[in-house]
């Protein structure tokens, strides 16, 4: 179909999936920390600040390195959760999903934060009075008039997911079927002879994906800034 | 009989308030100027704001006690409040606005009371709007229904004609009268316009500068002209 290899839709279908666990596992966690970091004071602030946007000025390969020596077989973490949960994350695409979400939680955290410090607390205090207690203040009114942001930074964090190869080609290496996403394979495909015509559908396939999440990103964003304007 | 009885100390920055009274059935004023911390008094009623020191017994029941750490959160108070802004929630229709407190207290769902308040309020025809669509006066109104709906034991209303020009003012006005004559719940009503008061108001708390100056009768108000110019 469209030319492309079985190899090549496995890339695909790997390089989607992994995005989408990264992105879907990091989201809680996102909101979490981008709300901590909104609203709250405590001590150690600055230092979370700091870890949170790491990821984004570190060379990817350093990252890789830590998660390899943190969450490999015999790093302290990995070991951990491999021996009490079962959950491996050394050449997986687990690791590659996990490697994906450190590198976008940044980009996912930043829209959070920012839409959180911009709602009119005095709603949240108005939901109060009328009987709500904190955590549905923050399903029913916080959470909805923060959610362009959430939309924003998952959008984000999607995309850089799908485009992470440093990071992820450091901590679960590059193997057909199991971590080789669409950028690993495009760069694979470069170092042989006669890879340039897979590697440029393999870009087009990029090019299209990242476009499509876009365009639905701009329709999310819309209606939900629409239902504010009265729609 | 005595339903509200504040007897509240707070430090916010530089200024200082103290202040004491109690409220009776009906429509209970606290009058004075701007920045004189009516505003401050009611959140602290509302239990928004935690007072240093003092107590707020409502219905012979303590809301928050100093002495003894008790401070009841405000969503379990059971105090509806009716905001200057009118604080409706953008995301949500004039129906779900209204319908907020209900939802929220797990309260079943009463036709007839909505129906009532809707009638009321003069609301009918704005229930499947957004808030941003409505005048200042039709926010107002659906404030009001919505403070209404969560079945309040007492209404604290923050001065919620100062956002609406004169003719909007007058709007409300009579709504807020047939409110006080039939609902039976006790309001404490936050204003700095002596003439809307005397609309409203049966008892009349004089603020100044963070103190109770004196309390009474709508004569009162007579005497504290000079507050209009404010």
């Amino acid at each position: 179909m469209l030319g492309l290899s079985p190899a090549e839709w496995t890339a695909i279908e790997l390089s989607l999936r992994i995005a989408l666990v990264a992105t879907a596992c990091a989201l809680p966690f996102g909101i979490a920390i981008g709300w901590l970091l909104a609203r709250k004071e405590f001590w150690g602030k600055t230092l979370l600040d700091g870890l949170v946007y790491l990821p984004l000025v570190l060379p990817p390969v350093v990252t890789g390195y830590l998660l390899l020596i943190s969450f490999g077989r015999r790093g302290p973490i990995g070991a951990f959760l491999a021996d009490y949960f079962g959950i491996v994350f050394s050449f997986r695409w687990t690791g590659a999903a996990l490697s994906c979400g450190v590198m976008g939680f940044p980009l996912m955290v930043r829209p959070i934060r920012l839409a959180l410090e911009t709602i009119d607390r005095r709603l949240e205090d108005a939901a109060a009075t009328l009987g709500a207690n904190r955590v549905l203040v923050f399903l029913t009114v916080t959470l909805p008039l923060a959610l362009p942001g959430v939309i924003a930074g998952v959008v984000l964090c999607f995309a850089r997911a799908l485009g992470e190869f440093g990071a992820t080609i450091t901590f679960v290496s590059n193997i057909p079927g199991e971590t080789q996403t669409i950028s690993a394979a495009i760069y694979t495909l470069l170092q042989i002879p006669d890879g340039d015509a897979a590697a440029g559908r393999l870009v087009l396939v990029a090019i299209v994906i990242a476009l499509a999440a876009l365009i639905a990103s701009e329709w999310f964003a819309r209606r939900a800034g629409m239902r504010f304007q009265g729609e | 009989m005595i339903v509200l009885a504040v007897d509240v100390e707070k430090r916010l920055g530089s200024f200082a308030l103290a202040a004491r009274f109690e409220a009776a059935a009906g429509v209970t004023a606290l009058f004075g100027p701007s920045g004189a911390g009516k505003t401050t008094i009611v959140n602290m009623i509302a239990g928004l704001l935690t007072p240093d020191r003092g107590s707020i017994i409502f219905d012979g029941t303590l809301l928050f006690d100093a002495a003894t750490g008790i401070n009841v959160p405000p969503h379990r108070r059971g105090i509806g409040y009716v905001f200057q802004e009118g604080r409706l929630f953008p995301h949500l229709s004039v129906r779900q606005n209204l319908d907020y407190g209900r939802r929220m207290s797990g309260h079943p769902r009463d036709a007839d009371q909505l129906h009532r308040i809707v009638t009321l309020l003069d609301i009918g025809g704005l229930l499947d709007r957004r808030p941003r669509l409505l005048s200042g006066g039709e926010r107002q109104r659906v404030a009001v229904g919505r403070a209404l709906l969560m079945r309040p034991r007492l209404l604290l209303f923050d001065e919620p004609l100062a956002s609406l020009d004169g003719g909007h003012k007058r709007e409300i006005l009579p709504y807020l009268v047939r409110l006080r004559d039939d609902s039976g719940v006790p309001m404490v009503y936050v204003s700095h316009t002596a003439a809307e008061l005397r609309w409203i108001a049966t008892k009349v708390v004089l603020v100044d500068a963070g103190r109770v100056v004196a309390t009474g009768g709508l004569e009162l108000l007579k005497d504290a002209d000079a507050y209009e110019l404010e």
